[in-house]
């Protein structure tokens, strides 16, 4: 009976949790659009996720796409002839669909979630959200607000950046070191791309943003006791967002290419 | 309504609140009024509920049961949007400060100025000033990040903050815990000043005595979730009572014994 009554309150603890969750974002969500916005802070938090951002993507998305076009000559080397066409579709086609929103949206999760839970961690354990809350000031509307509006709308731009050095990555590495024709890897990746795959790489960056935004938020909005909560609070809000990128990732392809 | 029965509606008032955390109550029936301009200080030991007292009547928490009234008007179940409306009565010092540091001294005690009455940033940079003299610092201390401050500092900005936006009611959590005795002491001025001169009316939450019996004119004490003594601040030491007694004189040894855990 013992072992019964653990995995009941594992279970219960599990639903309490995705219960809590799922509040916390129809709260954020609702007031996204009830006044006042804080406009200043969008901002601010726009500057944050997506301007410093950049070196960390743009980093992760050229090396993508230099050892993206190494592998794929050297592993179509073993098929047929034809290679030097396919490396730069494959190049566009992975990193538009795939590489750059789940790379970007990773490094961004590990940069500005655990950020964010850090943040209102501390604020929560050192009373602060209580100190809003007495000076007239939702901290929905103050602090996970700007942050979900930021993330959400900063996500997609910097993918579409990360999908550009990416290209040039791969055209770097064919270009120089495996002798391609630079005219004919351009001509070849941009005839081939279709607006599709970029527009799926756009729709899941913004989704996985609103994710990053909202598990950071609620980690921290959550946490307790002290150094050590704070601490579980930005691991957890690290690790779940990865997680639900990943799954997310699944099911938005599914919807666009599934068959 | 008449004016007599308009002055005798206690400014808070607390009927049967009791609030638990689990399986341990933490309010077990208070009951509690205070009159307009009247400055209460509740005593306990760490950990006794002081702080869910001031909580459940800003509205941080929820009661479990029971009545809260500020005004006379019922504030337990009011819709959140109508929940600002009560907050603008109230000022709080926190026990550890609780100022924001990303934003600057300044803009900490502006804050509640900007967000309520929506004034100028230039405007309330000139109200924030105005009130960081009130509690004896300079404007360039404005210009610094609360984490330049010391502890004794903070908590002048603390109370600046409380009491910027010109508040019905004042709740100091612990305001001389962590000072030394002569930085207590000029809290403890400085909360007489801008507040008991001021008539404001004055919740205070503390376990130091000389803090309680200067800023007090009422001490209540709180023990197992229960107000089980309440007289003017000058009664508490011939309370005649053997918890307050034991409190009042730090013996280790009597009827409250220390519980280890919450």
């Amino acid at each position: 009976m013992q072992f019964l009554a653990l995995i009941g309150s594992v279970v219960l603890a599990f639903l309490a949790h995705i219960g809590r969750l799922t509040l916390f974002t129809a709260t954020a969500i609702s007031h996204c659009a009830r006044p006042p916005i804080y406009f200043r802070l969008i901002g601010r938090q726009m500057i944050d996720i997506g301007y410093y951002s950049l070196p960390v993507v743009g980093l992760t998305a050229i090396f993508s796409g230099m050892v993206l076009a190494l592998q794929s000559y050297t592993g179509f080397a073993r098929f047929a002839a034809g290679s030097e066409n396919a490396v730069a579709n494959v190049v566009v086609v992975s990193l538009t669909r795939e590489l750059g929103p789940v790379l970007a949206g990773l490094m961004v999760a590990g940069r500005i979630g655990a950020s964010m839970a850090a943040e209102i961690g501390t604020m929560r354990v050192t009373e602060q959200l209580d100190a809003l809350t007495t000076l007239s000031t939702n901290p929905f509307k103050y602090l996970v607000v700007p942050r979900i509006v930021a993330g959400t709308m900063m996500l997609p731009v910097l993918v579409l950046i990360a999908d550009i050095i990416g290209v040039f990555g791969g055209f770097v590495v064919s270009v120089y070191k495996l002798g391609f024709n630079p005219a004919a890897y351009i001509s070849n990746s941009y005839d081939f791309m279709q607006p599709l795959d970029v527009i799926s790489g756009l729709v899941k960056a913004g989704v996985f943003g609103f994710t990053i935004a909202v598990m950071g938020c609620y980690a921290g909005y959550h946490s307790k006791g002290g150094a050590q909560g704070v601490g579980a609070a930005t691991t957890n809000a690290v690790v779940s967002s990865s997680i639900l990128i990943l799954t997310f990732n699944y099911i938005i392809t599914e919807l666009f290419f599934g068959t | 309504m008449n004016t007599t029965a308009e002055t005798t509606v206690p400014k808070i008032s607390l009927k049967d609140v009791h609030k638990s955390f689990g399986a341990k109550s933490v309010l077990d029936g208070i009951n509690l009024d205070i009159a307009k301009g009247e400055s209460v200080v509740v005593i306990g030991g760490s950990g006794t509920g002081k702080s869910v007292l001031i909580k459940c009547i800003i509205g941080i928490l929820q009661p479990d049961s029971g009545l809260i009234a500020v005004d006379g008007e019922d504030v337990t179940h009011v819709p959140a949007n109508a929940r600002d409306a009560v907050n603008r009565k109230f000022g709080m010092l926190f026990q550890g400060g609780a100022l924001f540091d990303s934003l600057p001294v300044w803009e900490n005690v502006a804050f509640g100025l900007m967000q309520r009455e929506h004034l100028s940033r230039a405007q309330a940079k000139a109200r924030a000033v105005e009130t960081l003299e009130k509690v004896g610092l300079s404007p360039d201390v404005g210009e610094l990040s609360p984490a330049e401050l010391s502890g004794g500092m903070q908590k002048r900005v603390g109370l600046a903050r409380a009491i910027a936006g010109e508040p019905e009611i004042v709740f100091f959590d612990e305001p001389t815990t962590g000072l030394d005795p002569i930085m207590g002491d000029v809290i403890n001025d400085l909360i007489i000043a801008c507040v008991k001169q001021q008539g404001i009316t004055a919740l205070s939450i503390t376990h130091d005595m000389h803090s309680a019996r200067k800023i007090g004119d009422r001490i209540t004490m709180l023990y197992q979730g229960k107000l089980i003594w309440d007289g003017a601040a000058r009664d508490v030491d011939h309370a005649d009572n053997p918890f307050v007694d034991q409190f009042v004189h730090g013996n280790a040894e009597g009827p409250i014994k220390m519980q280890v855990r919450r």
